[in-house]
């Protein structure tokens, strides 16, 4: 069999992770400390944890509703209510398997072949590929360190054609910890009001921010009813592996997701869904706990990179900083691969993000400050030995 | 001024530089505070944690539950004082509930412990009743595992 041949041509095309290289390398040399892991280092608060058991001893195990337990599409708009000042019904909610899902139903339930979909980058890596598979058009909008990894509304405005579909919209960013704050939005959303583009809304850091609380663009008058949200559970509660995200949006929208997702995956896990009832109740405090450790981290690792030479944008949210190391006269992917080998670091090559990333690389916090600093000794002694 | 106390809680060892940087004050500051706690006795020590089981070299935990008489005038602590300047003695707490002192002791072996139980504790003339416990494995102390070290179990996508 020719199994080359036999690959979708939409499936071939997509772009392979550029994190991937790297976590292979990693994962074959003894003793490597890696700075790489893009989910938190907390356990999932136990009253989350009960709340799944309790479910399980319960039995309740059967399929939910395709769009969630109407129960917890209730909490989430009572807590997207609560905490981010939005104003969404249950019938313009869709529960997902993790956020990833979410991102890709909206790509494939707007996309025809030929549409073009802005992604600002640098960005997380799912953007471009899931594009590609529907037969859209990636289209790169670079972001600027210079411009604190913001997106500016002319640069927007350059990169829209009367193909555009779709605006991806991942703030807080991973991998730049960038944010946009209510006056950053404003000029952005001025360029999308009055055109059929659709903002796919990343918003799965907007508990981590750092300094000021997070704005999501669907706030803005005449933005909700061109915004799909997405978030979910994974950062917020420290539950990756529980896989659970949503979506909201117009219910025209969600309506038609949901019925992809009812024929691609059923429904998301039951027992998820129970312990994320009760996250939304009752960990607001968690929240905040682990946000305020998060926050102690960054601090410190974006203090000791600049110590060493590495200018650090200051990251304002997410778990990541993207520390410039064009002064070592490296690229991203030699840098990375030096660390490496030289003294068994592993952190993410800025350009795994996009063309724009080159230049930098992703250091993730979510780690305990005795790792990080034993981390951030190897790496200056690594700057030391660059000629 | 708290979250430094809490830092250092967990890793004695950090800098002041990173101490100052995470908590968002200067290096002068920081090491203006841990001079007040140092000599408040607000902190009374940095020491390492060390899992005694990995090393050759032996040694025995005890914790040993007393009942004593109580006096007129300072009820407990006078006694619980004597006790705490044996060197042999790492912990003196009052406690609540069936006996008075509690005491974790160190020794080099069981019978040192029992010895210094029967030859100095016991004879002293407050001290009713002694029952010693010896510690046969330690699997957590001060909030850190002991031999089921946390490894991250994070799986590298």
């Amino acid at each position: 069999m020719d199994y080359e041949k036999l690959i979708s041509a939409g499936a071939r095309a997509m772009r392979p992770s550029g994190i991937r290289k790297f976590f292979d390398i990693a994962a074959q040399i003894e003793g490597c400390i890696s700075l790489g892991v893009g989910e938190p280092d907390f356990k999932t608060p136990w009253t989350i944890r009960d709340a799944g058991i309790r479910s399980l001893e319960k039995g309740r195990t059967w399929y939910t509703a395709n769009a969630g337990l109407a129960e917890l599409r209730q909490e989430i708009c009572t807590y997207l209510a609560r905490r981010m000042g939005l104003s969404y019904e249950p019938a313009e909610t869709l529960v997902t398997v993790g956020g990833s899902e979410a991102i890709d139903l909206i790509v494939r339930t707007l996309i025809n072949p030929g549409d073009e979909v802005i992604i600002p980058e640098p960005c997380f890596v799912c953007y471009d590929p899931i594009t590609t598979l529907t037969g859209g058009v990636p289209v790169p909008v670079a972001l600027r360190r210079e411009d604190d990894f913001r997106l500016r509304a002319d640069a927007l405005a350059a990169a829209i054609t009367p193909k555009t579909k779709l605006l991806i919209f991942p703030f807080p960013a991973n991998p730049t910890g960038a944010v946009m704050r209510k006056e950053d939005l404003e000029p952005i959303a001025e360029v999308l009001r009055g055109t059929d583009i659709i903002v796919l809304a990343d918003e799965i850091y907007a508990e981590l921010t750092y300094g000021g609380r997070h704005v999501s663009i669907a706030s803005l008058p005449g933005m909700k009813e061109r915004t799909v949200l997405v978030s979910g559970f994974s950062k917020t509660y420290a539950m990756t592996g529980w896989r659970l995200g949503y979506a909201c949006g117009p219910r025209e929208v969600i309506g038609v997701m949901t019925k992809v997702h009812q024929s691609a995956v059923m429904c998301a896990p039951t027992t998820s869904q129970y312990a994320a009832v009760a996250a939304l109740r009752r960990c607001d405090a968690d929240i905040e706990a682990m946000r305020a450790e998060y926050d102690m981290r960054r601090r410190m690792l974006v203090s000791r990179l600049n110590g060493m030479g590495l200018a650090c944008f200051e990251p304002q949210g997410a778990f990541y900083a993207f520390p410039s190391i064009e002064g070592t006269g490296l690229s991203s992917e030699e840098f990375c691969e030096g660390l490496l080998r030289s003294q068994r670091v592993a952190v993410v090559p800025g350009s795994a993000f996009g063309a724009s990333g080159e230049g930098h690389v992703r250091i993730s916090y979510s780690y305990s400050v005795g790792y990080l600093d034993e981390a951030l000794r190897r790496i200056e002694r690594f700057l030391q030995e660059i000629p | 001024m708290e979250r430094i106390l809490r830092i250092l809680e967990e890793n004695a060892r950090i800098s002041l530089e990173d101490l100052a940087a995470m908590t968002g004050r200067t290096v002068q500051e920081v090491a203006r505070q841990l001079d007040i706690w140092q000599a408040g006795h607000v902190i009374n020590g940095y020491r390492a944690l060390i899992d005694w089981d990995k090393v050759e070299t032996p040694r025995v935990q005890a914790i040993i539950e007393l009942r004593v008489s109580p006096k007129r005038d300072c009820g407990f602590d006078e006694i619980a004082a004597t006790i705490a300047r044996f060197d042999e003695v790492d912990s003196v707490f009052l406690m609540s509930g069936g006996y008075d002192l509690s005491l974790v002791l160190s020794g080099k072996s069981f019978q040192d412990i029992a010895l210094f139980v029967a030859k100095r504790l016991s004879p002293l003339d407050d001290v009713l009743s002694t029952a010693t416990h010896f510690v046969l494995r330690t699997y957590k102390k001060d909030g850190v595992l002991y031999g089921l070290e946390p490894a991250d179990e994070r799986e590298l996508l």
